[in-house]
Order: C-alpha cells, then sequence, then structure tokens
C-alpha cells in the first residue's frame, strides 16, 4: 500500500516536501485503520509525526487531511481509499512537524465561546431539573471531540482565522444557549454580535460534510443566527 | 540558590503540580484553583484528549432516582466486588461522597441523560445490588453511553473558567524526591519545542491514570502506559497490588475497542456458540450483571472449553435481540457508532463478537483516602511521603482491591482528585515555604533524558556470535521492543495464570530490560520529538510491567482479577493482604488490608456468589 506523506521539520529542512512510503500487503490486515497503518510507518521510520490517543475516534487527537478531506486517522477505512494515499495536516493552521499544527488559535476561538455553564440562581440542594425532552436538544451538540476537522475544512476560518470564531467553537457556543440549565443566553449572543464571530459562516457546509462524529455545526450556527434574529425583533 | 540556575534549565514556581490532565487531575486543579492557589497542570495530550474521555457507563452513586438506594448498599457491593481486598475506611469515603460529587458535576454543567421527572437518568450495571446482596439496582448516573466524554470536557471548562495554568504536551520525566523523602516538583520537557523545565512546587499530584497499554489488546487509549506509576518506583516508592489488572469481559474480539457493560445494563447478554445464555450457570442471579471478573473468567472458560463462536472459536457473542433498538439509538449511541466503525454491523440487529479484553489498573500508587502517597519506613507500617499525593487510576487507595466494579472509576477519580486536592490545600497552609532541590535529583533526572539522546551504535557494531553474555540486537528498535513487552505480558499474565508461565515471562523480561538498556533513538531532534516520548513511556511501561508479573508470580492464591489455575482458591488467612512491589528487590512486602470503616461495621469475607 503506497502513502504520499507531507514532511515538514524546521530542524533539519526549510520547506516542506512530500514523502512516498509504502507498507507491504502482508502488514495489512482486513479492516485495518489509517492510524494503524500510519503507527506502522512509524515504526520503520520514527522521524515521521503526527498525535494520537485512543484509537477509536472519541478523543480527537489525530484530526488531519486524508486524501483531500479533514477526517480522523483512527476510524478511517485503509480499503475505503484510493492510493497512493495523500496525508496532509489539517489545512489553514500552522504546521509544527509533519501531520502536527498548532491548534493553539483554535482552542482559544473555544474559550472565547465562554464554554461552560452559567446559572444566576442559588444552586440546587440536588441536580437542576431538566426534561428529557430539554435534554434531547443537546445531542449534535455535546458530543463534539474538539478534533477540529471542521474549522480547518471551513474557507471562512481560512479567510478570518483571527475573528470568524469557526464552527467548532460556534457549535459549542450554541451548545450552552440551547441547554435549558444555563442562565447566560443574553451575554452570549451580545458577545457574538459583530461582523466577524458568528456571521462569516456563509454555510459553504464543509463543517457538515467533514465531521467525524456526524455532527452538524452548520445547523448549530444557523441556529444561533435564529436566535440572534429574535433577540433583536 | 543555586538551584535556580542549574543546567539553565528554568525554574517554575508554584504551589501545587498536578501531573495528569484527565478526571482526577482536573478534579483536583478545579479544587485548588477555587482555594486561589497556583496551580500548574501537566499534560503530555491535550487535557480533552486524556483517557477519561473514553469511560462510557457512567458514574456510581446511591441517588436513588430509579429505585431506593443508600450509600452503604453501594459500599457494600463494592467491598463485595473487592473481593474483600479493598481498604474499608476508603470505600465508606467514596460512596458518601458519591452523590455530593455527581451533583456538582451536574452544576457544571455535566450533560446527564434525564429521567420522566427531569433526574438524573441512572442505570443497573455489574455488581449493583439493592439491601446488601438483594436484588439489582440501578446506581449508575449516566450520559448516554459518553458519560467519560461529558465529564472531561465539563472539568476542563470549568478550569478555563478559573484560568488554571495548562502546560499542555510537555512530558513529566521525573519526581524529585530529596533525601528526606518529601517530593519537590519535577522535571518535564516540551514536546513542542524540546525545552526543559523544572517544575518546583511544594505539592505534586500524581494523576496519570493506568497502564493498560502492558497488554497487546487492551481496550485502553495508547497513551496510557503507566508513567506516574514508574515515576513512584524510580523515587523509591513501591507499586501496590500491581498483580490485579481488570480484564474487562466485553471488549471488540481481536481489536480491544470496550463495549460498555452498559449494554447489559440495558438488557444484552452473552451467548456461546450452542446459543446458551451461559451466564446463568456462573452467576445464577446476577447473570450477565455479575462483578467483571466473574464475567470474564466465564467467558474465557466457555472459549477455552471449545464454546467460543466464530471461525477461531475465540469469542462469544453479546445478543441485544432483547433490547429496543430505538434504546440502543438513544442509550447507546456510542457503542452504535464503533460497532458501525469498526465492525460494520449495528448492534441493534446483529449480535457484538466479544472477548475479555485488558482494561484497567486495580494496583497503583499506595495512597490513603485523603489522597496522600504512603509506603512502609521503619518506623511506620504508613508513613506519609511529605509533598507528594496520588489519586486516580495510577494511584492504590485502595477502593477497588483485587477487582473494580463498573461504574466506580469515574466516581474515584471525582472524590479522590478532590480529596487530595484538599489535603494538598490543608498541607500548603501549614508549609508556605519551598525548600531547595538538591542538584543530584536534577542531574540524575537530566541523565535519563539525555540517555536517549545518545547515537545510535547498534548500527556500527558486529554481532559477535560468540558473546553469548551480550548479545548486540542490531534490529532493535523502540516500537519493536514496546510490541514484544505488550505479547510476554498478553502471553504470561492474562486471564489465567499459574507458576510456570508466569516465572517464563519474568525470564523473557529481563531479557527484554537489557535490550531497552542498550536501544538507540535514531531521531534526536527537539521539536515534537514523539519518539523521545515513545522511549519515555517504554521505559515507564517497562518497569509496570516487572511490578504486574513478580507481584503476581508471589500471589499464592487466586482473588478477584488475579486467578492463579495452581491455587484456585482464595486464602484469606495467607493473602489478606496488600502487596507492595520495590524496584530495588525481586521479592514484594505486604501490608494489611484496612477492614475498619469509618463508621460503620466491617464487612467480614464472606464466598462471593452473585
Amino acid at each position: 500500500m503506497k502513502f504520499s506523506i507531507y514532511r515538514y521539520h524546521s530542524e533539519s529542512t526549510e520547506q516542506p516536501y512530500i514523502q512516498a512510503y509504502e507498507l507491504a500487503d502482508s502488514e495489512i490486515d482486513a479492516g485495518m485503520m489509517l492510524l494503524q497503518a500510519l503507527i506502522k510507518l512509524k515504526a520503520q521510520d520514527e522521524s515521521l509525526s503526527f498525535r494520537r490517543s485512543c484509537q477509536e475516534g472519541v478523543c480527537g487527537s489525530d484530526a488531519m487531511n486524508i486524501n483531500g478531506k479533514n477526517g480522523l486517522a483512527c476510524v478511517t477505512r485503509l480499503a475505503d481509499l484510493k492510493q497512493p494515499i495523500q496525508l496532509r495536516p489539517l489545512p489553514g493552521m500552522p504546521v509544527i512537524r509533519d501531520l502536527i499544527v498548532d491548534m493553539q488559535p483554535f482552542f482559544k476561538h473555544y474559550n472565547d465561546v465562554k464554554p461552560w455553564l452559567i446559572t444566576k440562581d442559588p444552586e440546587p440542594e440536588h441536580e437542576w431539573k431538566q426534561s428529557p425532552e430539554q435534554r434531547a436538544k443537546l445531542d449534535g451538540l455535546y458530543e463534539c471531540i474538539l478534533c477540529g476537522a471542521c474549522t480547518a475544512s471551513c474557507p471562512s476560518s481560512w479567510w478570518n482565522p483571527d475573528r470568524f470564531l469557526g464552527p467548532a467553537a460556534l457549535l459549542q457556543s450554541a451548545r450552552f444557549i440551547i441547554d435549558s440549565r444555563d442562565q447566560a443566553t443574553d451575554e452570549r449572543l451580545n458577545q457574538l454580535d459583530d461582523a466577524y464571530k458568528l456571521y462569516r459562516c456563509h454555510t459553504i457546509m464543509n463543517c457538515t460534510q467533514v465531521c467525524p462524529k456526524g455532527l452538524n455545526p452548520a445547523k448549530a450556527i444557523s441556529k444561533l443566527k435564529h436566535e440572534m434574529l429574535k433577540k433583536k425583533l | 540558590m543555586a538551584f535556580l540556575n542549574h543546567s539553565k534549565v528554568p525554574v517554575h514556581r508554584f504551589d501545587a503540580l498536578i501531573i495528569g490532565a484527565g478526571g482526577a487531575g482536573l478534579k483536583a486543579a478545579l479544587q485548588l484553583a477555587n482555594a486561589d492557589l497556583k496551580v500548574a497542570v501537566i499534560s503530555k495530550v491535550f487535557p480533552t484528549r486524556s483517557h477519561t474521555v473514553a469511560a462510557q457507563g457512567g458514574v456510581n452513586a446511591a441517588l436513588a432516582n430509579v429505585n431506593d438506594d443508600n450509600w452503604h448498599w453501594h459500599m457494600f457491593d463494592t467491598v463485595k466486588g473487592s473481593d474483600y481486598l479493598g481498604d474499608q475506611d476508603a470505600i465508606e469515603y467514596m460512596c458518601r461522597a458519591a452523590p455530593q460529587v455527581v451533583y456538582e458535576l451536574e452544576h457544571s454543567g455535566v450533560p446527564f441523560s434525564r429521567l420522566k421527572n427531569g433526574k438524573i437518568y441512572q442505570r443497573k450495571f455489574g455488581g449493583q445490588s439493592q439491601n446488601f446482596g438483594g436484588g439489582q439496582a440501578a446506581r449508575t448516573c449516566a450520559a448516554a453511553d459518553r458519560t467519560g466524554h461529558a465529564i472531561l470536557q465539563t472539568l476542563y471548562q470549568q478550569n478555563l473558567r478559573k484560568q488554571t495554568h495548562f502546560f499542555t504536551e510537555y512530558f513529566a520525566v521525573d519526581l524529585f524526591r530529596n533525601k528526606s523523602g518529601q517530593v519537590l516538583g519535577a522535571l518535564a520537557f516540551c514536546i513542542e519545542t524540546g525545552e526543559r523545565i523544572i517544575i518546583d512546587a511544594r505539592t505534586t499530584l500524581l494523576a496519570t491514570g493506568g497502564v493498560g497499554q502492558l497488554f497487546k489488546t487492551c481496550t485502553n487509549a495508547l497513551i496510557n502506559t503507566g508513567d506516574g506509576i514508574a515515576m513512584a518506583m524510580r523515587a523509591g516508592i513501591p507499586a501496590q497490588d500491581m498483580e490485579f489488572f481488570q480484564f474487562h469481559p466485553t471488549g471488540i474480539a481481536g481489536k480491544g475497542m470496550l463495549i460498555s457493560e452498559a449494554v447489559r445494563g440495558e438488557g444484552g447478554i452473552l451467548i456461546n456458540s450452542e446459543g446458551e445464555r451461559f451466564m446463568e450457570r456462573y452467576a445464577p442471579s446476577a447473570k450477565d450483571l455479575a462483578s467483571r471478573d466473574v464475567v470474564s473468567r466465564a467467558v474465557a472458560t466457555e472459549i477455552q472449553e471449545g464454546r467460543g463462536c466464530g471461525e477461531n472459536k475465540d469469542h462469544v457473542w453479546l445478543n441485544l435481540d432483547n433490547v429496543d433498538p430505538e434504546t440502543v439509538k438513544k442509550r447507546l449511541p456510542g457503542i452504535r457508532d464503533l460497532c458501525l466503525t469498526f465492525l460494520g454491523i449495528d448492534p441493534a440487529e446483529e449480535a457484538i463478537p466479544v472477548t475479555p479484553t485488558a482494561h484497567y489498573t486495580m494496583g497503583g500508587i499506595p495512597s490513603n483516602r485523603h489522597g496522600q502517597v504512603i509506603m512502609p519506613t521503619q518506623n511506620h507500617a504508613e508513613s506519609i511521603v511529605l509533598g507528594l499525593y496520588a489519586a486516580g487510576e495510577c494511584a492504590c487507595v485502595s477502593v477497588h482491591g483485587a477487582n473494580r466494579l463498573g461504574g466506580n472509576s469515574l466516581l474515584d477519580i471525582l472524590v479522590f482528585g478532590r480529596a487530595a486536592a484538599n489535603s494538598m490545600i490543608e498541607y500548603l497552609s501549614e508549609n508556605p515555604y519551598h525548600k531547595t532541590i538538591d542538584a543530584e535529583l536534577i542531574d540524575q533526572a537530566i541523565a535519563r533524558l539525555d540517555r536517549w539522546d545518545k547515537p545510535n551504535n547498534n548500527v556500527n557494531r558486529s554481532i559477535n556470535a560468540n558473546d553469548q553474555e551480550e548479545p548486540v540486537y542490531q534490529n532493535d528498535n523502540v516500537a519493536l521492543l514496546r510490541d514484544e513487552l505488550r505479547k510476554i505480558m498478553e502471553d504470561h499474565c492474562s486471564v489465567f495464570r499459574n507458576e510456570s508461565v508466569l516465572q517464563e515471562g519474568i525470564d523473557k523480561l529481563e531479557q527484554l530490560f537489557k535490550r531497552i538498556n542498550t536501544v538507540a533513538l535514531h531521531d534526536h531532534s527537539k521539536i515534537f520529538n514523539t519518539a523521545r516520548v515513545e522511549a519515555l513511556e517504554l521505559e515507564n511501561l517497562a518497569e509496570c510491567a516487572m511490578a504486574t508479573i513478580v507481584s503476581a508470580l508471589h500471589r499464592h492464591e487466586s482473588r478477584g482479577a488475579h486467578t492463579r489455575m495452581d491455587y484456585p482458591d482464595r486464602d484469606d488467612k495467607n493473602y489478606l493482604k496488600h502487596s507492595l512491589y520495590f524496584s530495588s528487590t525481586d521479592q514484594p512486602e505486604y501490608k494489611a488490608v484496612k477492614t475498619q470503616p469509618i463508621t460503620v461495621d466491617t464487612f467480614p469475607p464472606k464466598e462471593r456468589v452473585y
């Protein structure tokens, strides 16, 4: 199986380059995921660098650009990929080394939306009550694993990385605005109310197309816009 | 103050250093931040990548939202589940604290699933009973089957709110423990830049998680390499009860992904090749929801006796025929995803092939219910290691004893993360000044790092076939040695153990140690050198492997997860005690189990029937 992998290492090369790798068929099992192949390639060449942890699509470490589409290496089947398999770091993010990008700007936007529950009433002795219907509204929002695949696929994020919050952060914003327990909806909406943070989303929908968890950030963003409109009327 | 400029390694000073940003570390960080202390959290991965994220089923607390329940019943179940090796004071403390920590989490925003009345949803889990061994209880508070993910993200978010200082993608190398036994911080390096730093801290909490990577097939993340346990051992602290390693009954066969006990809690059953619900034979009343050690042994026995399923008869089926497909979608969406992704099946329609899979480290750094690290000294069986704390899977409090109950690990990290932080707060108020770190300690830790920067000489050395003493392994590399280590542990220290197989494993490990001592890296670069991280992790794995297998060899009984074919019975007369493995010796020491709870009567050892 053939691979074509983006390499960049500022200590030894000035420019990034593409390196060809190959794995013998005998090393590949049926149903094997891309991450397992990368681990085997790293055993051949220990300088090849990428992030990984859970190997089952829940920790969000190994997002990368796979044959042109962002996804998680650990839940991408080798058999489904056209060869040579082209691996690049997530686009639109500064590259640290090989497939590893600097996620700090991404997490700054996450932090910007105050991703924590804000309540003002005195806390009850037991739990805040929430009906199953109210709780169901969080489905599709709370499952985000912060892998960055969506934001790194969004042309608006590429164009305005500093000022547009991007789909992942906006999904989080929606997660708290929609939570029946949260009591800071107005503040949250006010904070989003400028020309860039929210409104640079032009419903290109790349985010929804690439999300490895099957979430729909575009829908969450449209919900935010709707809430904003309701507030203004 | 010469140490401040030692080797030009920059020094950062904090009141508290927390190593590990999973649930235990983040809970402790939050507690310390609430006390306005200066806290540093070191994590080798971004905090939300920590393995807590993978916990599925839920967290136990006797909230009594679904049925009558109270902490005392929970305590009984935990003591029985531990096969009476758990310390009953710590278990009482944990079960009493459970409802409060769950409500705290809910108030912080965890999106728990809900009952019709708006309260937190609780599901049935293994080993849970009402009224001290009566009917099945539903005690596990769940956010669908993504409870760990929901809890980890919420704790991280609360730490963002408190502006906790994170050293993200930093690797902790070694503790500084001075001659008087006090811990004064740690050496770490930044993975992104390679820069080394000294963290000079008045208190240090190890919250580094377990060591599931010991085994070839495991449910654990690649980061679970026992770093904290190995750091403690290198600092002269023993590892406790390492022979007790939990094999989860339902990992996806051959692959290892965890299939939560929640599947059985929602009504799934285990079936052998004859279509028999075999758990009825092994646990007539609890059946598929018996304790994990019991179910794992049953599955392994079925496979061993030829009633395994599939072409190689190497697994059993987990069948969800009895479960409403809507329940699968609503309560087990993550499991459904895993099955679709890794098996290409919908568990509502087809059975899941499962087999016992290495899952959880019951053993670890000996600690007490206050999160303090304790060890025997000449004067005292349980001396406190000043300045050092441990919480979560890397610690051995011991609340899980010989076998952990499902749903008690998320509880453990929350309760003892908080308890450790509270002890640290108290200690800090009484010990306001930093102490000098011996330069020698810093040198030692740096030497361990420098060792991996030495050039790879093996390729230039010729193999001398006559030299039996010191063979040179020309093609050795870290990845190869790691794979061999995990194979040795899987072959020699698995569900069923005996003297000769364990001894053979030890011999093989000793050989492997020699090779680890000579293997070198090719890549000595500074920027994001993950090869260096993996080499350091291999050293940590190796120390934990030896602790596990040696402790297993010397425990001549079967208790909880430790099953000796040559000693099939539990032996309370000789082995109702914790083992303590020191890396400097090859014979474990032992200490008594604390059978006295804080306020209630002892649960004396009884035969365990489910």
